[in-house]
């Protein structure tokens, strides 16, 4: 079992996090295969690819909610081996529709605490929950219905959740729709800036090539069950497999957006 | 028990309140309803409304084995049944074969089948056709007894696992990334919801359980903003449901069910207009 970290970044006292030959299959048909990535503390490293390239699936396989092969290893910055990270998620969407009584600071203090929140709502939690969302200046819409947020504020609120306890790896599911402009420059900046702020492992799955080349570390593209090009934006824009998925030449500014 | 009635007695100055089964049937209400108006929140998040259906109809089942097996009380048959039910449900919806929808349709309607089927072999169904609306007015002591334990035990559960429960209802990804056990405590409220269900059936009637779960939280979803609003609102509507229905059912000389789940309906209505109008 290969128990070092080879990668020079790793052995620097940084930590980091290795996905070594992840494969994922449901039933006879495999889904993900051979998925290598190394993600470094302090680095957003977005995933892109075309619709049903199996992203989320592969955020799932590291959230270990589905049955995968090979693992998942995490180096603290002390060179030590931890089998069970802390990671934090943020989905694409909740399931729940726009009549749902469900406030932001109930999904919040649900998540902080045991006490039932549909009968406990103490102080000292309130203040708790504020604190939390105005991390990604979210604190005002601690009394709003979850399905009366916009896509953005949404995504917001369920990255402070995910940030709390901070963890050792950060995963985010961008939704496909739903989210403008504006809001996705936002979340994009907020994402960026608390990489630094808390020297976060982030992966990103993302859907917006402009922003992946403004704010992204490193690209990792996946298509065909598997990592087909790994690098800065720059170089994996370059690559032949991105024009062979996106059709685009786009580094001529022709590509991406939404 | 007499100490109970004599409280009733002294409170309640009415006619109806006059005879012993109106005051069970009363204290069933104050047992039964605020435990589904609790459950049905959750069951309504979760668009399980046709699931609790299928639950009601699966009891029918539960009788007739219960019946065929020769026991005394067909509750525990009932009980297992529905939790038997449940399970196998959740085991098809986690294979994530076909529509759930369709799969509860097909779960529902073979246990009518297979309990009718059972029950009308030597063509006597019509003593069982009890079930299918219920009698809140044949409620007995011991069954009060019965239905306190399991209104406090749902309270309590309620309060230890809510939180959970709400994480896995909002986004199960999110709720394993949190270290939830999602699995469990989705069994753990089905099994709930399928033993509340069974144990107050003999009384509340196979055909309309499920509204009695669903139609107070309904309400309450148009005009509470938060959770707690949402619960509140929830209990209160059935509590005031279940006891108006009683009285009125009383008067008009109609089943008691049916009458109950006939105003929270007016009142799902009634709200349900002022949200319109809000907007």
């Amino acid at each position: 079992m290969n128990r070092e970290c080879t990668d020079p970044v790793c052995t620097n006292g940084l930590c980091c996090t290795r996905i070594q030959n992840f494969g994922v299959a449901l039933g006879s048909y495999e889904i993900l295969r051979d998925v290598n990535l190394h993600i470094h503390c302090g680095e957003l490293t977005c995933l892109i690819g075309p619709n049903g390239a199996g992203k989320s699936t592969l955020l799932r396989a590291i959230l270990g909610e589905m049955p995968h092969a090979g693992e998942l290893v995490f180096l603290d910055g002390r060179d030590r081996i931890r089998r069970r990270p802390t990671i934090g998620y943020v989905p694409q969407k909740l399931e729940l529709d726009t009549t749902s009584p469900v406030s932001v600071y109930d999904l919040i203090a649900a998540a902080l605490s045991d006490k039932a929140v549909w009968f406990f709502h103490p102080k000292d939690m309130r203040a708790a929950v504020r604190e939390n969302l105005d991390r990604v200046d979210a604190g005002h819409l601690m009394d709003r219905r979850l399905g009366a947020l916009s896509g953005g504020e949404l995504q917001r609120v369920l990255l402070s959740l995910a940030l709390q306890p901070v963890p050792d790896l950060l995963l985010l599911d961008e939704p496909v729709s739903g989210i403008d402009l504006a809001g996705l420059k936002i979340f994009y900046k907020t994402v960026s800036d608390l990489r630094r702020a808390y020297h976060l492992s982030i992966i990103l799955v993302s859907h917006d090539l402009n922003l992946v080349m403004k704010y992204a570390d490193r690209v990792a593209l996946l298509n065909d069950k598997t990592i087909q090009a790994v690098g800065t934006p720059e170089e994996v824009f370059k690559h032949k497999k991105m024009s062979d998925v996106f059709g685009l030449d786009l580094m001529n500014g022709e590509g991406g957006g939404s | 028990m007499t100490e109970i009635y004599r409280v009733m007695d002294a409170l309640l100055k009415f006619d109806w309140a006059g005879h012993d089964f109106m005051k069970n049937a009363l204290l069933g209400v104050l047992l039964v309803t605020p435990a589904f108006g609790l459950l049905g929140t959750m069951v309504v998040n979760n668009r399980m409304a046709f699931f609790a259906d299928a639950l009601g109809h699966s009891a029918l089942t539960g009788i007739a084995i219960g019946v065929l097996a020769g026991f005394g009380q067909p509750i525990w048959s009932m009980v297992l049944f529905s939790i038997l039910l449940a399970f196998a449900v959740m085991a098809v919806k986690r294979a994530n074969t076909a529509s759930t929808d369709t799969i509860i349709g097909v779960f529902s309607s073979s246990a009518v089948a297979l309990g009718i089927v059972l029950l009308s072999r030597s063509g006597g169904f019509a003593k069982y056709s009890a079930f299918l609306i219920g009698d809140l007015l044949s409620i007995s002591a011991s069954d009060l007894l019965l239905l306190s334990v399991t209104l406090a035990a749902i309270i309590v559960l309620w309060f230890l696992i809510f939180n959970k429960l709400l994480l896995v209802s909002v986004n199960p990804s999110l709720a394993h990334s949190r270290g939830i056990q999602v699995g469990l405590y989705d069994t753990l409220f089905t099994v709930v919801c399928a033993v509340a269900v069974t144990v107050s059936i003999q009384w509340v009637g196979v055909l309309i359980i499920s509204s009695l779960l669903v139609l107070p939280a309904a309400a309450a979803r148009n005009a509470a903003r938060n959770i707690r609003q949402y619960h509140f609102y929830a209990v209160a509507i059935a509590l005031f449901s279940g006891i108006s229905g009683l009285i009125l059912s009383y008067y008009w000389d109609t089943a008691s069910g049916a009458t109950i789940v006939l105003v929270s309906a007016v009142i799902f209505a009634v709200t349900f207009a002022m949200r319109r109008a809000r907007r």
